[in-house]
């Protein structure tokens, strides 16, 4: 009797694997030769990293009242934005949403808008929006808010397709207009996941915001990038755990909505 | 015979969302002042948004028709972006699952767990662009501080999840292991990584996709990349080869988006 050895996958199995292990393995190689990395750079990185830690403590405190007050401007983007995109989405969900679209020429804007939006970052839009309002908080509120447009346009729209349409065939069958099926037969349905994504965004939109400053757009980037600027670590350091605080707090304020409202 | 009549004569109103009135009204004020109180202290000014509306008109017709003729440094700037996503997702998954070890409640002890899950809060709170612009200060301009940037970002998600998918895991199996007298190792090699395997294949396809994205940003403040491209092309006003290349990005984004979806399909 020949010895049966049991193995797991079969031989094809086995070959595919091997062929996908080789393929990665030859995608990391051709990546790390390719790219223009300058190796005695990446083999000093452990050194220059902690010497600017280093620079960073202990934490420069002094100018607190700017950070605060920039703190606040940008949970002020962020609110604003989240409001002016929720305003701008809701539109967009409508004609993205199979079920509610008028036509199939309006499904197909209203998902150009959801996946144009949503691909360009912030970053992005700030640049765009600097440009064409010069630096300042419009700039910023309107990166932030058209960023948004294709996530809540995306979500929301789903919420729309997935809604019981029995609701909305009654509210037709009483003969009332396209605007009350909408108001008294979708809205309803829907507004559950309109406060959950409305908080969801809020969440993200402050994390988001925090990098408006360093193309001119408001908040505390602008701290940050004029501290950096002037080689100021210990300011740079306070600022970082500025917005760490403002993060984590909006994290806990928007867990406490969810609660709250849903 | 009155009530009848009076029945006929009412008309139906749609119930508040918040019954009690005077929360609700509260509820409105508060939220009325927040928003006086915002657009004031952000001292907006209409009349720069006014100004804004004929400069908008300008770039968007210098913009079209978008300008693909630079082919050259358009192809090299998203090449390096898509393998510093590639670099930095290998590398950021090895480290996630270190540190998605690290803090997972069930298999450390306490101690460990707290550190751990402070690394990945820290990773997750900071917006990748300000890490590239640390990152860029410290070990120079390039692709390296690219790819350190994007290490960070997918711990703050890999290294979450991961650690999420550990504390779920069946501890039966650990006990098991632990029961032949396995080490700590043996109990991760045998008990831990054959549960959390599949999840982890699922995610490291979904933060390629991630880091595609956030690859195509961190550029603008020198971390590599097309964000480089993008930014010097809108400094010098060519704004018909940054619709160019936003388009590009958009289509990559979408293609990649799409294929990570279906590998992602395929192996569960």
């Amino acid at each position: 009797m020949t010895a049966y050895r049991w193995r797991r996958y079969t031989l094809s199995q086995r070959l595919l694997r091997f062929a996908g292990y080789l393929v990665t393995v030859a995608v990391l190689v051709w990546s790390v030769s390719d790219l223009d990395i300058y190796w005695p750079w990446v083999w000093d990185a452990p050194v220059q990293i902690g010497d600017l830690l280093g620079r960073m403590s202990p934490p420069d405190l002094s100018g607190w009242r700017a950070i605060g007050a920039a703190l606040v401007e940008t949970v002020h983007i962020a609110t604003l934005a989240t409001v002016l995109s929720l305003v701008l989405a809701l539109p967009t969900a409508y004609l993205a949403a199979q079920n509610t679209t008028p036509n199939r020429a309006t499904l197909w804007l209203g998902r150009l808008i959801v996946v144009s939006t949503r691909s360009v970052n912030t970053i992005i839009w700030a640049l765009l929006f600097v440009a064409i309002f010069g630096p300042g908080v419009v700039a910023g509120i309107l990166a932030i808010a058209f960023r948004s447009i294709g996530f809540v346009g995306k979500l929301m729209g789903e919420a729309i397709e997935e809604i019981d349409k029995r609701q909305v065939e009654a509210i037709e069958a009483t003969g009332a207009g396209r605007g009350k099926v909408v108001l008294y037969g979708i809205v309803p349905q829907v507004l559950p996941a309109f406060f959950a994504v409305a908080i969801l965004r809020w969440d993200i939109n402050i994390r988001e915001s925090t990098v408006l400053g360093l193309v001119g757009a408001g908040g505390i980037g602008l701290i940050l990038q004029g501290a950096i600027d002037l080689f100021d670590w210990q300011t740079v350091a306070t600022v970082l755990i500025a917005i760490l605080g403002v993060v984590i707090l909006g994290e806990f304020v928007s867990a406490a909505l969810r609660r709250r409202v849903l | 015979m009155t009530a009848e009549t009076r029945a006929s004569t009412r008309t139906w109103r749609r119930p508040p969302a918040i019954a009690n009135a005077y929360l609700r009204y509260g509820l409105y004020v508060v939220v009325a002042g927040y928003f006086v109180w915002a657009v004031t202290s952000l001292q907006l000014s209409w009349e720069r948004i006014a100004l804004g509306i004929p400069r908008a008109v300008t770039i968007f017709g210098r913009a079209f028709p978008p300008d693909f003729s630079r082919r050259g440094l358009m192809i090299d700037g998203f090449v390096e972006s898509i393998q510093i996503a590639i670099l930095a997702t290998a590398l950021g998954v090895v480290m996630s699952v270190l540190l998605g070890i690290l803090a997972a409640r069930n298999v450390v002890p306490r101690a460990v767990y707290l550190v751990g899950r402070a690394i990945i809060s820290v990773a997750r709170s900071f917006h990748p662009v300000i890490v590239a612009i640390i990152f860029v200060k410290a070990v120079g301009f390039g692709p390296f501080a690219g790819i350190l940037t994007l290490i960070v970002y997918s711990i703050g998600f890999v290294g979450k999840l991961m650690a999420e998918a550990i504390e779920e895991i069946d501890p039966g199996q650990v006990e098991a292991i632990r029961a032949t007298g396995g080490g700590f190792l043996k109990v991760l090699a045998y008990a831990v990584f054959p549960q959390i395997l599949p999840r982890q294949v699922g995610l490291s396809i979904y933060q390629l996709d991630s880091n595609l994205r956030a690859s195509a940003v961190v550029g603008i403040v020198g971390a590599g990349g097309i964000g480089g491209t993008l930014m010097n092309s809108f400094r010098r006003f060519d704004y018909d080869f940054a619709l160019a290349i936003l388009i590009v990005m958009i289509v990559i984004i979408l293609l990649s988006e799409a294929l990570s979806g279906r590998i992602r399909k395929g192996l569960t």
